[in-house]
C-alpha cells in the first residue's frame, strides 16, 4: 500500500464505497442464511464486526513477527480463537439466539471478509488503523445484513425484532405475508437489487462490459 | 389514411431532438401497434421470410385465444355448477365480482352466456392488471434505455394471466407480473436476453411467496367458501380411480370441464392453438415432441416400477397429458424461442428434460402438486448448457471427419 489511508477513510469507505458484500461479493453465504429475522441478523453483524476488528488488531500487532510462509495458519489460529470466544459468549448469554444461528457463528472462521481483511490490510498496516478497518468492514457487512433483515422480517412475517408491525391476515389483520422472503433465496434477489441501486448511485462501482456486440451490418438504404 | 398522416405529423416531436424525445418509446409502440414497423431487416442476417417479431407475437396471442375463451367459460361453469347444487353459498356471498355478474347475467350452469360472463368478470380484471402493470414496467425500461417497447410483452401478459387461478387477488397479480418482467427479463437486458420465461418466473414467485392463494384446494373455483381439489390433486390422493369417482372422465379432462388455472384446463383448446403454432413454425415441433416423449417415457417407467403408497406412480401417460398445466406448458411455455434451446438437437434434449422433470416432480415430490412450471424453469436454466454441448459435439465430429480424409 503506497499511500497511507486515513482513519476516516478506513472506517467509512467500506460502508458504501467499498462494501464487502455488494462490491467484493464476499460473505454471501451467511447473508442468505441468517437474515430471515432482524434479531439473528443483528447478532451475526455484531459477532462478525467484533471478530474482524480484533483479528485485524492482533494480526497487525504481530505482523512483523509472522513468517510469510506460514502466515495463513497463524491468521487462522487467531481468527478461530476469536470465533470460539464469540460463540461461547453467545451460548452463555443468548442461548436461544445461538441455537438459531446454529453453525453460522462457527462459520465466521471461513468468512472471506475476515480472512480478506487480515491478509489484505492487517498484514501491511499498524494495529490502530487495522482495528478501524475491521470495524469499518464489519459495518459494511452489518449495513447489508440489517437492510436484508428489516425487509425480510417486515414483509415476510410482518414483524420487526419480534414486535408486530403489520398485522397478519391470519391474526385478523390485513397484511398477507410474503412467504418467499422467509426462504434464503429471497436474499439473493434482495442483494441483487441492492447492488443495482448502489451502482446506479455510485457509478464508479459499475464493472466494464466483458464484451461488446459487433454492430449490425449496415442496411442498404 | 387519416390516422397515418396524423402519426406522421406527430413523429418529428418524438424523434431525436424533438420536444417529447423521452416519450419516443410510447409513440413507437402506438405506431407499430396500428401499422407495420417502418424498419425491416434488409441485411443477410437470419432472413427466412417476411415475418417479424411483432407478427410472430401477435400470432402466438391469437393462438391462445381458444384456451382463453374456453377458460373464461369454464371458470363460470365451475362456479355456477356449485351454485346450482348449493344455493346457500350464493346467498351468503358478497363480493364485487358477484354483484357485477348479477347485473349482467344469471347463475345458470347450462347457459353459455351466464358462464362466459362469470368467467369474464374474473379473468378480464386479472388480464387488465397484468397488462397495465407489466406494460408500465416495459415502457419505463424502454424509455430509460432509449429503445422501443417490445411486442413480446403481449404474449407474456396473456400467458401470465392464463396460468393463475381465477380467485387470485389482483395485487398479487400486479406483484407477480412485476417480478416476472423486472427480475426475470429486464435486469438481464430485456426481450431476447432473458434466460427464464418471464410469465412462469412471475408465477413461480407467487407460488413460493403466497402459496395459500395459488395452490391448495380452495382457489380453483371462482367462489368463496368452497373447497374442491383439482383432478391432479385428486390423482395424487387416489390415482385415476379417485378422479373417476368424482365424476370426471378422461374426456372431461381433455375437453376441460375441470377446475384449474384459467387457461390450462382444456387440452383440446390448447391443441387447436398449439397445432396452429406448429404448422406456422412459430413453436418448435421438436420441443413439443421432446416434452411428450420425455413425459411418456418416464410415466411408463413409473407405471412399470409401481408403488403401493403413491398412487401417482400408476397414473398413465394420457392422464398426465390432460391434467394440470402440462399441455399448456408444452405448447406455449416450453416453446418460448428465447428461453429454450437454439439448436435442433438441443431442442429435442430440452423438451425431453422438461417432460421428464414434469412427471418426476409430479410423482415423486409430495410438496408440489404441479410439476410443469418448475420443470420448464429448470429446462430454461439448462438450455444454454445443452446448446453448448450440442455445438461442441458438432465441432468435434466435423474435426474428426476432417482428419480421416
Amino acid at each position: 500500500m503506497a499511500k497511507q489511508a486515513t482513519a476516516k477513510e478506513v472506517l467509512l469507505d467500506p460502508v458504501f464505497g467499498n462494501n464487502p458484500i455488494t462490491l467484493q461479493i464476499l460473505g454471501i453465504c451467511s447473508a442468505l442464511a441468517v437474515t430471515g429475522k432482524l434479531e439473528t441478523a443483528l447478532v451475526m453483524a455484531i459477532a462478525l464486526t467484533a471478530v474482524t476488528a480484533f483479528s485485524n488488531l492482533f494480526i497487525a500487532m504481530i505482523r512483523n513477527q509472522i513468517p510469510s510462509s506460514i502466515r495463513m495458519i497463524v491468521q487462522m489460529v487467531i481468527i478461530a480463537s476469536l470465533v470460539i470466544v464469540v460463540d461461547q459468549i453467545l451460548r452463555a448469554y443468548a442461548f436461544t439466539l445461538a441455537k438459531q444461528l446454529s453453525v453460522y457463528v462457527g462459520l465466521i472462521i471461513t468468512n472471506c471478509i475476515v480472512m480478506g481483511r487480515a491478509e489484505a490490510f492487517a498484514m501491511q498496516n499498524p494495529p490502530g488503523l487495522s482495528f478501524l478497518d475491521g470495524i469499518g468492514n464489519g459495518l459494511g457487512y452489518s449495513a447489508i445484513l440489517l437492510a436484508l433483515g428489516v425487509v425480510r422480517e417486515l414483509f415476510g412475517s410482518g414483524k420487526l425484532l419480534g414486535h408486530e408491525i403489520l398485522p397478519l391476515v391470519n391474526d385478523g389483520g390485513w397484511y398477507v405475508p410474503n412467504g418467499l422472503l422467509l426462504l434464503p433465496p429471497s436474499a439473493f434477489f434482495l442483494i441483487g437489487l441492492l447492488i443495482w441501486a448502489l451502482r446506479m448511485w455510485k457509478k464508479e462501482q459499475q464493472e466494464p462490459a466483458a464484451f461488446k456486440l459487433a454492430p449490425q451490418m449496415k442496411a442498404e438504404d | 389514411m387519416g390516422l397515418r398522416s396524423i402519426l406522421d405529423r406527430l413523429e418529428p416531436h418524438f424523434a431525436k431532438g424533438g420536444r417529447f424525445e423521452r416519450w419516443f418509446a410510447l409513440f413507437e409502440a402506438t405506431d407499430t401497434f396500428l401499422y407495420r414497423p417502418a424498419i425491416v431487416t434488409r441485411t443477410t442476417a437470419h432472413v427466412r421470410d417476411g415475418i417479424d417479431l411483432k407478427r410472430m407475437m401477435i400470432l402466438v396471442w391469437f393462438a391462445v385465444l381458444p384456451a382463453m375463451f374456453f377458460g373464461m367459460w369454464n371458470v363460470g361453469y365451475q362456479a355456477n355448477s356449485v351454485f346450482a347444487t348449493q344455493p346457500d353459498l350464493l346467498a351468503k356471498a358478497s363480493d364485487w365480482h358477484l354483484a357485477l355478474i348479477g347485473l349482467l347475467a344469471g347463475f345458470d350452469p347450462h347457459s353459455l352466456w351466464d358462464n362466459f360472463i362469470h368467467g369474464a368478470v374474473y379473468f378480464v380484471p386479472i388480464y387488465a392488471v397484468t397488462f397495465a402493470v407489466g406494460g408500465m414496467w416495459e415502457v419505463l425500461f424502454a424509455m430509460v434505455r432509449g429503445h422501443e417497447v417490445n411486442e413480446g410483452f403481449f404474449v407474456t401478459s396473456v400467458l401470465f394471466a392464463l396460468i393463475v387461478p381465477p380467485t387470485i387477488p389482483l395485487w398479487q397479480v400486479a406483484l407477480g407480473i412485476s417480478f416476472g418482467i423486472v427480475i426475470a427479463k429486464e435486469v438481464f437486458g430485456g426481450t431476447g436476453k432473458n434466460f427464464l420465461n418471464p410469465a412462469l418466473a412471475g408465477r413461480a414467485f407467487l407460488f413460493f411467496a403466497y402459496p395459500a392463494q395459488i395452490s391448495g384446494d380452495a382457489v380453483w373455483r371462482a367462489l368463496d367458501g368452497f373447497t374442491g381439489a383439482t383432478p391432479l390433486a385428486q390423482a395424487a390422493a387416489g390415482g385415476t380411480q379417485q378422479i373417476i369417482a368424482d365424476g370426471i372422465t378422461w374426456l372431461d379432462a381433455f375437453y376441460g370441464f375441470v377446475p384449474g388455472s384459467i387457461g390450462e384446463v382444456s387440452t383440446l383448446a390448447i391443441l387447436i392453438g398449439g397445432a396452429a403454432l406448429l404448422v406456422m413454425k412459430i413453436a418448435s415441433w421438436r420441443i413439443v415432441a421432446g416434452v411428450l416423449l420425455g413425459m411418456i417415457g418416464v410415466s411408463l417407467l413409473f407405471n412399470a416400477i409401481g408403488s403401493t403408497t403413491n398412487p401417482l406412480f400408476a397414473l398413465p401417460w394420457y392422464w398426465h397429458l390432460v391434467l394440470g398445466g402440462f399441455a399448456f406448458g408444452a405448447f406455449f411455455m416450453a416453446t418460448d424461442p428465447v428461453s429454450a434451446t437454439m439448436t435442433n438437437t438441443g431442442k429435442w434434449i430440452f423438451g425431453g428434460v422438461v417432460g421428464v422433470m414434469a412427471v418426476l416432480i409430479r410423482v415423486v415430490n409430495p410438496a408440489f402438486p404441479e410439476g410443469m412450471m418448475l420443470a420448464i424453469l429448470f429446462g430454461n436454466l439448462c438450455a444454454p448448457l445443452i446448446d453448448h454441448f450440442v455445438v461442441a459435439a458438432n465441432i468435434k465430429r466435423r474435426a474428426a471427419r476432417h482428419v480421416q480424409q
